[in-house]
């Protein structure tokens, strides 16, 4: 193979320190790749979830267990008319879900899976992260306003207004992160991503523990902020169906419509890594120091598989549990071949040899998608649970209780770094 | 680091913040003018990344693309755009505006090729000096450093200054103070 494929891969770095234009490529194809999947994944889920707490099956009839419905969906969404109003802004109108859609998956150049699985680690890469997703705003506004249409524009004055107080509040919270940063023992904050994560497997703590219960206060503060900016239940109020339309994309149909709801989910994702970054000690496993050594380290390599495995077992159950009617043939088929997949890819999971270390090298990526899995299902139980906020109620929330909060987190941070 | 500034990327980048900063000029419809500057915005950010100024570039785009333009939106869209693009110009600046930015060019021409020529200029020696000497890793903690150690009091005058102007805005907009 030629040097600038196989040259890469001994270096130990990210495609983008490496400057690999290739390798960068391929991570740019595989993190669209993820995030698709996810999307589509997610779009299941969230119906599903959401179905069995409010005791109702959800979607049964597209494939087993309604595992197709989301591609009918986004085939019916590409099929749809795709209508532009007469009185629209035909540019702005345009632009507006493109412009959505690239800040929404050009954050996820810096999101760091691994130690060298980042497309590539920018010195500012969060401060790039929340730049780049309140960029994202700026769609919302185009596409109220470019629809000429009064209800759009009022959804996109709500959206706006709410993502960019809570805006405050987040990078506030982010900020006293990065501060936490810069107290271990040679003194040097960072804001890259990957650094933010070495910097709590240096100091041997997940930031959210760290000075407890600062660390705890500041994550808390950003995953009410994250709900907001992501304009999700419970504050939900640019989209609020009952009240605006559908808020600013209600002029917005087909496949333009389906750019939206791309960059609202992916948007979910990205906020969610960054919690996950900045707090949740990224790509570290669960206790690496408490339970360190070569024996915990074997067992929490297996879980990977073993997850993989018990969502096959899961899905074999429920094949079995399918009735026996010539009708389900095909849907048993169907859910037990899904199984069989899921189990495969937990075996190979497991492979871990001198020449191929599956299991070692998906360590990182896995612990990091579980953490921010974990925030996705929080997003779909939050839907499930809370009631809406008024919009009075939503600002006090963000201006009067948020943001002095975050403040006083960031005072005190820097207060005990300076006593510890 | 490897200086991945190439002159094409300058140009690319010069030429779009000049074709935004034309737009912003020519069009009629203020939203789009409003558009077009947030274009030349993000690609002057880009040439703050050619210089190795990360953190400023990060903060023109959270600062003045994510946040001022956002508020400068917001008061356009509120507007009645079709009322005022129906009115006619009473004020025939533009003879001026033009005099003005030749004058400016003229300026910057004038310096550039001044301090080329004499070789102990001081400008001419930064011009001189290549990009990658300043591209450490500690670009944030530089500008950190300068904030809050030489340039404290102009920092704090200017912090003093926005405070002044958030009250200000509130009383404004208060309806009545009792």
């Amino acid at each position: 193979m030629p040097d600038f494929i196989t040259g890469y891969l001994s270096s130990n770095k990210t495609p983008g320190e490496y400057g690999s234009v290739f390798w960068s490529l391929v991570y740019i194809f595989l993190i669209f790749l993820g995030l698709s999947v996810a999307v589509i994944a997610m779009n299941w889920l969230e119906r599903k979830i959401l179905a069995h707490m409010q005791v109702r099956l959800g979607p049964m009839r597209v494939g087993p267990h309604g595992l197709l419905q989301p591609i009918a969906d986004a085939v019916k969404l590409l099929i749809k008319e795709d209508i532009t109003p007469s009185a629209a802004d035909r540019w702005v109108f345009w632009i507006a879900p493109v412009f959505v859609v690239i800040t929404a998956f050009t954050v996820f150049i810096v999101v760091p899976f691994g130690p060298q699985h980042a497309v590539t680690d920018m010195n500012i890469g969060i401060l790039f992260m929340l730049g780049i997703s309140s960029l994202s705003v700026l769609g919302v506004v185009m596409a109220g306003w470019a629809s000429n249409s009064h209800y759009p524009l009022l959804g996109a004055l709500r959206a706006s207004a709410q993502m960019v107080s809570y805006e405050i509040a987040m990078g506030l919270a982010v900020v006293s992160a990065v501060l936490m940063t810069s107290l271990d023992k040679d003194g040097t904050g960072t804001m890259s991503m990957i650094g933010i994560v070495q910097a709590q497997q240096a100091q041997q703590t997940w930031f959210v523990f760290k000075f407890f219960p600062l660390g705890l206060i500041a994550f808390v503060i950003f995953a009410i902020a994250m709900v907001a900016e992501t304009n999700r239940v419970p504050f939900d109020l640019p989209e609020a169906e009952g009240e605006l339309g559908a808020g600013f994309h209600t002029e917005y149909s087909g496949f333009r419509w389906s750019l939206f709801f791309l960059a609202e989910y992916s948007a979910m994702i990205a906020v969610s890594s960054i919690a996950v970054t900045m707090w949740l000690g990224g790509w570290l496993r669960p206790f690496p120091h408490a339970l360190s050594g070569e024996t915990w380290d074997t067992i929490f390599s297996l879980v990977p598989g073993v997850t993989f495995l018990f969502l096959a077992a899961l899905s074999f159950r429920a094949t079995a549990r399918m009735s026996n009617h010539p009708y389900f043939k095909f849907q048993k088929l169907g859910l037990g071949a899904f199984g069989l997949l899921l189990a495969l890819i937990g075996i190979v999971l497991f492979i871990s040899t001198d020449a191929i270390d599956i299991r070692g090298k998906v360590q990182d990526v896995f612990w990091f998608t579980a953490k921010v899995a974990v925030f996705m299902y929080l997003y779909i139980w939050y839907r499930g649970t809370f009631p809406r906020y008024r919009f009075d109620q939503l600002m006090k929330v963000g201006w009067k209780v948020l943001l002095p909060l975050g403040i006083a987190v960031l005072i005190l941070t820097a207060i005990g770094g300076i006593i510890f | 680091m490897q200086p991945v500034a190439t002159t094409f990327f300058f140009y690319m980048l010069s030429g779009i913040a000049v074709l935004g900063g034309i737009l912003v000029i020519t069009r009629r419809n203020a939203v789009h003018s409003a558009l077009a500057l947030i274009l030349t915005l993000l690609s002057v950010a880009g040439l703050y990344l050619m210089l190795y100024a990360p953190f400023v570039a990060g903060v023109q785009i959270i600062l003045y693309a994510g946040g001022i333009m956002v508020l400068f939106l917001f008061v356009i869209m509120l507007v009645n755009l079709e009322k005022s693009q129906k009115e006619e110009q009473f004020n025939k600046i533009w003879l001026i505006g033009l005099l003005g930015a030749l004058g400016l060019g003229a300026l910057f021409v004038g310096v550039f090729v001044r301090s080329a020529r004499s070789s102990n200029d001081i400008f001419f020696q930064l011009l001189r000096r290549p990009l990658v000497a300043f591209a450490d890793e500690s670009n944030t903690q530089a500008v950190g450093q300068m904030l809050y150690q030489n340039y404290l009091f102009a920092f704090e005058i200017a912090s003093l200054l926005l405070l002044v102007a958030i009250i200000g805005a509130v009383v404004m907009a208060k309806k009545r103070i009792n």
